[in-house]
């Protein structure tokens, strides 16, 4: 960010001032001088192209002799395909080709036990708007009038409704896998004996809650262009998270050498983990254009977004926690039942998420979770920003506050009181790294004002605090494999230029500009001078992909071994030109230099040319494999990570007794993401988080007609209601700084986290404000009014779920916790898993 | 299947612009697949989002709802029009600030934006709200924006500003 001094300059003109001024060497360098880019707020790097609007998002892009795709989707929730005639369609001026499920038979899916979709219906269809037929015509007109002349014969079938449904209902199946009936997955996992837990304590509470499903609403709608070239190979851009894993699918169902494939992730346009999977309509272009010849491009409706979904699940929660008079966790059982919609998509993943990071913000004595995930007939559920934790997260963090009640302890020193140490291990055998909850509650307490307020605020005006926790990656990969998660290769040329290559995809966090930042740190260059390479399975090194909230620690810690690994090569060559002890030699503001006499030094590419000369080209990899997990028993995949992000907030709402309604005039977070590598891309996630959070706590809502054959209730961005101006709230950020060993600078991860502690902090602060407990979520104003009126006739002041159902868990696996002389593993031998977890190898 | 096409003449951006199309087309089709400027989004296609904002005689319509015949004649402004030799402070604020993120929706609050402070050089945080209450943004929480267009507001002003430190390295 340039100083002021230049601003007076920008509003008048001159094109040198369009480039924010960046780290100058200081007065007196050293070699370890303080940080120079990192932590400072610059642009980022693609910021000029993003406020001129030249950035190319997928539907910007348009190839000569372009066709268009567009699928024809299910009309009916369940059903078998009897017969498909599409000889009217292909018989219509313009088409140029038609697809059905036959003609790509093969199954695909995010996770390997999962592989459960395929590009196009084959005999069944598993909700409205699952894809059964594709066409590509020259016009979107033509093709969109063609899908009219597929005449598809269905024979309905039961649709499942609800996750209740399904367990209630295990025929007619939804899919010929999983664990029981339309139960995709159960989960039965004990750390520990609960009841010697739950014999401990002096108080034990049992609450239920709900948390209703939401999507992304990624303001770009998912869009690719496919194009086949006559030497047989086949290119790919889309708005997609994850190309890696879009590579993957596309040589399964395609059956094509991946090295004939290439796939371009164009910037997104938004995902919050809604472009995560590999799509149907991602397959249907690449299949067109090799039938074709041609290439083709599919934009979907917002509509159809909708259908792709992957958001949040729906989940039903029962927590039941045992502690004592001062408010330690003796025990803790946690069941969790989602519903998942008609495909598997991340949702095994999702499931044992719902039960991985309870333990992560304070001591869990004894922990059991059961999690069952059902198939309904409706749009799949997967990874939304937070991943299967945010459900949980509510759930803990408002039980958490009635627990601070019963005891008659302040909700932030019940927090303080028992806080998960650093560098310690959890039941669940998660490694915590740094941990700054503590100082992320004293600053959220401090700012609001919390002791002022909290109880003391006039009837319908409340606060209300919660903490929450985050992965900085996930440990292990989708796909269980020894190679690193994330690639770079780094090219110094004799220019002085530098490109950085790397798989990973930019979308809009701002993954692009942290490889610059950290480089640029390295090397002493601008960071606006770097070239970035990124993900193009040709081009660059495999990064697993944008999910998850991995990105800044895996590929920033490749950037940094890559770009090290350059600057010893650079080094030794550099200091014999000038004739200075390796130690003594800086690089920094584009020289590199002797820091006793930073006269004494050369440019940065004659630094490269004096290397170049000796060694020849100067390149180098850089590469980051998390470390190994603790735990050792099936299930322990999901839930290690390098480090742990912290995040407190304290909200204040306003409520209306009259009409429910629930205003959020200022929320305070403060987090702990260990060392800012950019601060204003760094507070734009807090502020971006809170957005979401406060839309999920509020209004937010991805809801069925369940007596009208499970139609989607608004797919339109009109009705599905999400914070506009006008809702959104005030956001005092934190920067809490408690720099991680395992992430690059210190850094953990700031995308994700923010948003978890947001809906439990808005639903105690509607407790705070008018007594009554909303456990569900979003907090409609009809849930409010109906829960005051349950407390005006004198009856429990709550509105939320009444009861679990019974599910058929199976036998638990037990591990016995660290602090029982547990190794990791599971009691029962069948349950560990040599060298880590996985669910099942690729094949 | 093919429609015959109509031709209209409007101005683009200030400059003379001539155009033939489909007359079922809107302005946003226009622009984007007639004469290739793809700076102009779109979240829905139905009004519903206000992504596809551009100035029609300097007031923000949805490009998505307008006819491209409707245009004849008449001003039409989109973002590549509006950075001359360096960028709008518009522009600038929102590239200093983090305003943009993924940079979908960007244009679209720019021109909103831009339209506000042709009439309001001065606006309040809540007039500036009232003013991008049509646009939705799922990335940033919008508070980048405010912050963005302030600045922006109070350089064109004359004023020597600066972001406020809060908003670009948070409270510690």
């Amino acid at each position: 960010m340039a100083g002021g001094k230049k601003r007076a300059d920008r509003r008048t003109g001159g094109r040198a001032d369009e480039r924010p001024v960046t780290a100058r060497p200081p007065d007196r360098p050293t070699a370890h001088s303080s940080l120079r880019v990192i932590g400072r707020a610059l642009r980022k790097v693609d910021a000029v192209s993003k406020v001129t609007g030249a950035t190319k998002f997928a539907d910007d892009l348009a190839l000569p002799r372009m066709l268009y795709a567009k699928l024809l989707r299910s009309p009916h929730p369940h059903a078998r395909i009897v017969n498909i005639d599409t000889s009217r369609a292909a018989a219509l001026d313009g088409v140029k080709a038609v697809l059905t499920g036959k003609d790509l038979p093969i199954p695909f899916g995010i996770l390997p036990v999962s592989q459960d979709e395929h590009a196009l219906c084959v005999d069944t269809v598993r909700f409205i708007g699952d894809p059964v037929a594709a066409v590509a015509a020259t016009t979107e007109e033509a093709a969109t009038a063609a899908l009219d002349l597929i005449h598809v014969t269905y024979e309905p079938l039961r649709a499942i409704a609800s996750a209740e449904d399904a367990i209630a209902h295990a025929e007619p199946r939804i899919h010929d896998y999983g664990d029981s009936g339309n139960l995709h997955k159960l989960i039965n996992l004990e750390f520990g004996d609960v009841e010697e837990g739950f014999a401990e304590a002096s108080v034990i509470r049992e609450d239920l809650f709900f948390f209703e499903g939401n999507t992304h609403l990624p303001m770009e709608q998912h869009a690719a262009v496919a194009d086949w070239s006559a030497d047989g190979k086949v290119t790919l851009w889309s708005s997609t998270q994850t190309p890696h894993y879009v590579h993957r699918a596309l040589a399964k169902v395609l059956e094509l050498p991946a090295a004939r494939i290439r796939v371009i992730a164009t910037p997104n346009g938004g995902g919050f983990g809604g472009k995560s999977d590999p799509f149907n309509h991602e397959i249907a272009v690449a299949k067109f254009a090799l039938l074709t010849g041609r290439p083709v491009k599919i934009t979907l409706t917002r509509e159809e977004v909708f259908y792709c979904h992957r958001g949040r699940h729906p989940t039903l929660m029962a927590v039941k926690t045992g502690v004592t008079r001062d408010g330690a966790i003796t025990a803790m059982h946690f069941r969790s039942l989602l519903d998942g919609g008609g495909y598997g998509s991340y949702g095994v993943a999702s499931t044992y998420y719902t039960g991985a990071l309870q333990t992560v913000t304070y001591p869990i004595k004894h922990y059991k979770f059961q999690g069952a995930r059902a198939f309904t007939n409706k749009p799949p559920c997967g990874p939304k920003r937070g991943h299967g934790t945010p459900q949980p997260r509510f759930a803990l963090e408002v039980h958490l506050d009635k627990i601070s009640e019963d005891l008659g302890i302040d909700p932030a020193e019940l927090r303080l009181k028992h806080l998960q140490p650093a560098d310690s291990l959890t039941a669940n055998y998660l490694r915590v790294g740094s941990m700054g909850l503590g100082e992320c509650i004293r600053k959220v307490v401090a700012g609001s004002g919390w002791r002022e307020k909290f109880k003391r605020l006039p009837h319908g005006r409340g606060v209300g605090l919660a903490c929450s926790s985050y992965l900085s990656g996930a440990g292990l990969p989708i796909y269980w494999n020894h190679m690193p998660h994330s690639g770079v290769q780094l090219k110094c040329d004799r220019s002085g230029g530098v490109t950085v290559f790397c798989g990973s995809t930019d979308i809009g966090q701002g993954s692009d500009s942290i490889l610059a930042y950290i480089t640029a740190e390295v090397l002493g260059v601008d960071p606006f001078d770097i070239r970035i390479v990124t993900a193009d399975t040709d081009l660059t090194p495999v990064d697993l992909g944008s999910y998850s909230s991995r990105v800044t620690l895996m590929s920033g810690n490749a950037a940094l071994q890559a770009a090290e690994r350059a600057r010893e090569i650079i080094l030794p060559h550099a200091a014999r030109k000038l004739e200075v002890p390796m130690t003594r030699i800086a690089f920094a503001g584009g020289r590199v230099f002797d820091v006793e006499n930073p006269e004494r030094g050369m440019s940065f590419a004659e630094a490269v040319q004096s290397a170049e000369s000796a060694v020849g080209t100067v390149g180098t990899v850089g590469s980051y494999t998390p470390p190994k997990s603790a735990g050792r028993y099936r299930g322990a995949g999901v839930g290690p990570s390098p480090a742990y992000s912290y995040s407190a907030c304290v909200a204040e709402v306003d409520v209306d007794p009259a009409t429910g309604i629930v205003r959020v005039p200022t929320i305070w977070i403060a987090h702990d993401v260990g060392r800012c590598i950019n601060a204003a891309t760094a507070i734009g996630q807090v502020e971006g988080s809170v957005y979401m959070g406060l839309g999920e706590a509020l209004m937010e809502e991805m809801t069925y007609r369940e007596n009208r054959q499970v139609v989607h209730k608004f797919p339109s961005m009109l009705e599905y209601k999400s914070p506009t101006t006008l809702e959104m709230c005030d956001v005092v950020t934190y920067i809490v700084e408690d720099p991680d060993p395992n992430g690059p600078y210190g850094a953990k991860e700031v995308g994700q986290g923010p948003l978890l502690p947001v809906m439990p902090a808005v639903a105690n602060a509607v407790y705070d404000a008018v007594g009554v407990r909303i456990d569900e979520v979003p907090i409609t104003p009809e849930k409010v009014l109906k829960a005051l009126k349950h407390k005006h006739k004198g009856e429990t002041p709550r509105y939320g779920p009444s009861a679990f159902p019974d599910v058929p868990w199976p036998e638990p696996t037990r591990v016995p916790p660290p602090w029982e002389g547990g190794d990791g593993k599971a009691r029962d031998h069948a349950a560990t898993l040599a060298g880590g977890v996985r669910e099942e190898r690729q094949h | 299947m093919t429609e015959s096409k109509v031709a209209i003449a409007f101005l683009l951006n200030e400059e003379p612009c001539e155009v033939s199309f489909a007359p079922h087309k809107t302005l946003l089709e226009v622009l984007r697949e007639d004469l290739g400027l793809t700076g102009t989004k779109h979240g829905c296609e139905l009004g519903e989002c206000g992504t596809c904002t551009v100035l029609l005689d300097d007031q923000p319509v949805l490009s998505c709802l307008v006819l491209g015949q409707a245009c004849a004649g008449r001003s039409v402004h989109t973002i590549e029009g509006m950075a001359g030799a360096a960028l709008h402070p518009l522009q600038t604020a929102f590239a200093d600030l983090g305003a943009a993120q993924c940079g979908y929706c960007t244009p679209a609050f720019l021109l909103a934006a831009q339209a506000l402070l042709a009439h309001n050089p001065n606006p309040s945080r809540d007039e500036i709200k009232q003013a991008l209450a049509g646009n939705l943004c799922r990335c940033t929480g919008y508070i980048k924006i405010y912050e963005a267009v302030e600045l922006a507001a109070a350089w064109m002003r004359g004023e020597h500003a600066t972001a406020p430190k809060e908003a670009l390295y948070g409270r510690r």
